[in-house]
């Protein structure tokens, strides 16, 4: 992963130097090796459990950690605490990870189209930008995934519709102090085209800041899908996740504690994993930026 | 560019953000796949209560009359009328206001109070090892489920401890204070790890100013240096970073309100949500858009206001 992000760094000579020096940033190692095993873990499900987490027990229902061979327990419903956990990930990670990709795209498109032809686009764009803004993430988020419907689906086009400002944001600021530099204005007057140009030449060169951003808009996003399962709104039961099992633990909190304690500290580990990455990107990306 | 010109501008940069945020408002309701009318009236749907009830919001009008029928409304201080409760949608939000704003206030005071100390620890030695824990240790923060650390809270410090109550807004200044704490608490964890980083950045960055050598060569006492100096100026940005983050810390209060039962507009929105109280829901979000605005303009203003170093103009 870190050696792709590091070859669209623009100086071959510091790049191989960058490269050869990432383990040096004990956050990004951290980071990345409680990533992986979170990771590994979730999708190893299958060899690590070998309960299946949709399958109810009610003669087991609220055992507690390691009663019947239940690693953690079981929920009110007698399936295993362990099993939710894992499979639970796969569908957390696999739409946060999803939830930023489709912003990121749209907002790189639209972030370069405004930084770098300036007027009018730029106008229109900014102002839709300041409106979106205006909206809390969180409001607008529940409250566009409340009026399309429950779901996964909902949720892509959600955190879509909300999410693409600040990327949109990050690539037109880091555009308009590319564009005026000499290997732009060389590629402008060898006849480039402006899509050559901004593909070619800019992207590469202004991408890292929301690549940064986008490892803590995960933890965001992640954030953003356990709450609205914890609503009702998100990944609808009986699939597991864990911002459901937060909330069917709640009612059972004061003698089955790691119902709803256990899911939750998995989701500040996972977020805690990726923000450390994140900042050791960020520091092996932009030395002395921190 | 002199200072009224600069806040006249700004106030005339509010006009389209605020029309836009209207329009989105307007246009949640006709997002919904199929017919609101049909989601919302379930199993009694008949054609005839579906067209009463088209007919009641005026969705059988055209769109550009209905967005204008809308800002007609809205501007008489109109919202509609929440289908749950059968009264004003502004009246309800009126009613709930001022435990959303004491749960904003009280959350970006506590979040000052953890952050400033810290802050400060950090950055009075760079790069030592309470540096390190003060830039890491907060990042738990970051991805942390508000209602989650909220119900640890209730929990430990409420059901176990009978520290706090559990619930509610309490009676009276030292009643909010004491039953708010919980909920502003949990807003304030949130919002900590955004206001430690720029803190500590803005802090690192006064530190290496000129006048901050002249002190020291003056012999200017380190911690006088750090409070006198250093905080003094590195606190404007941090609170720019305050306002530029409301609309996060208001994302915070709606979930945080429902956990603890805060009669606010958070919970009002979420619990409208769940009856499928359309008006409601874009009342309240309406309302937010325009808060958030708001303190937008505000944080501005202050920032300008309060450091006369502010070049106007872009």
């Amino acid at each position: 992963m870190s050696t792709d992000l590091v070859s669209v760094v623009p100086v071959e000579g510091r790049t191989r130097l960058r490269r050869a020096r990432w383990y040096r940033h004990p956050t990004l190692v951290v980071g990345l090796v409680l990533l992986v095993a979170i990771v590994f873990m979730c999708v190893a499900a299958p060899l690590l459990t070998s309960f299946d987490p949709d399958k109810q027990n009610l003669e087991q229902a609220l055992s507690g950690a390691g009663q019947y061979g239940h690693l953690l327990g079981t929920d009110q419903e007698g399936r295993d605490t362990w099993a939710r956990l894992l499979y639970g990930g796969r569908i957390d990670l696999r739409v946060a990870f999803l939830a930023v990709l489709f912003p990121f795209v749209l907002g790189t498109i639209l972030g370069s189209l405004a930084g770098y032809f300036g007027s009018w686009i730029d106008a229109i764009i900014l102002r839709v930008i300041d409106v979106v803004v205006a909206f809390p993430f969180f409001v607008l988020v529940i409250a566009l995934v409340f009026v399309l419907g429950a779901g996964e689906k909902s949720i892509y086009i959600a955190i879509t519709a909300v999410g693409w400002v600040s990327y949109a944001r990050i690539i037109r600021g880091e555009i308009l102090v590319a564009k005026r530099q000499e290997y732009v204005l060389a590629a402008q007057s060898g006849g480039l085209s402006s899509l050559r140009i901004m593909g070619r030449h800019l992207l590469p060169n202004v991408i890292t800041q929301a690549i940064v951003y986008a490892m803590s808009d995960i933890v965001q996003n992640m954030v953003a899908i356990v709450t609205l399962s914890y609503l009702g709104l998100g990944i609808q039961p009986p699939t597991p996740d864990w911002g459901t099992m937060i909330a069917d633990g709640q009612n059972f909190l004061t003698t089955q504690w790691q119902l709803t304690t256990i899911p939750g500290l998995t989701v500040v580990l996972t977020g805690l994993a990726l923000s450390l990455v994140g900042d050791g990107l960020a520091d092996l990306l932009r030395p002395g930026a921190s | 560019m002199g200072r009224m010109t600069f806040v006249f501008r700004r106030l005339a940069l509010l006009v389209p953000t605020a029309v836009g945020v209207t329009i989105i408002t307007f246009f949640m309701v006709h997002l919904i796949p199929g017919d609101p009318a049909v989601t919302v009236l379930g199993q009694h749907a008949t054609p005839a209560t579906v067209a009463l009830l088209h007919h009641q919001w005026g969705l059988d009008k055209p769109l550009a009359e209905q967005y204008w029928l809308f800002m007609d409304r809205l501007v008489h201080g109109n919202l509609g009328e929440s289908l749950y409760y059968q009264v004003p949608v502004w009246g309800l939000i009126t009613g709930r206001l001022p435990a959303t704003l004491w749960l904003l206030c009280y959350a970006a005071v506590i979040a000052i109070v953890i952050s400033v100390p810290l802050a400060v620890l950090a950055a009075s030695r760079k790069d030592a090892i309470r540096d390190h824990v003060v830039r890491v240790v907060p990042l738990l923060g970051l991805g942390m489920p508000a209602f989650w650390f909220g119900l640890i809270l209730q929990t430990w410090l409420g059901t176990k401890l009978r520290l706090f109550p559990v619930t509610g807004y309490g009676q009276g200044f030292v009643g909010h204070v004491h039953t708010m704490f919980l909920p502003s608490l949990t807003v304030a964890v949130a919002l900590c790890p955004v206001l430690i980083r720029s803190l500590r950045a803005s802090m690192l960055n006064v530190l290496g100013a000129d006048f901050i050598t002249t002190a020291r060569a003056k012999g200017v006492p380190a911690p006088r240096l750090l409070v006198r100096h250093v905080l003094r100026n590195a606190v404007i940005p941090a609170v720019t970073v305050l306002g530029i983050n409301i609309g996060y810390l208001i994302g915070g209060t709606l979930i945080v309100e429902q956990v603890f039962a805060v009669p606010g507009i958070g919970s009002l929105m979420i619990g409208a949500i769940l009856q499928r109280d359309f008006p409601v829901v874009q009342g309240v979000a309406l309302v937010f858009g325009v808060l958030v605005v708001l303190v937008n303009l505000l944080t501005d203003v202050a920032y300008a206001a309060l450091d006369p170093r502010v070049r106007f103009g872009r």
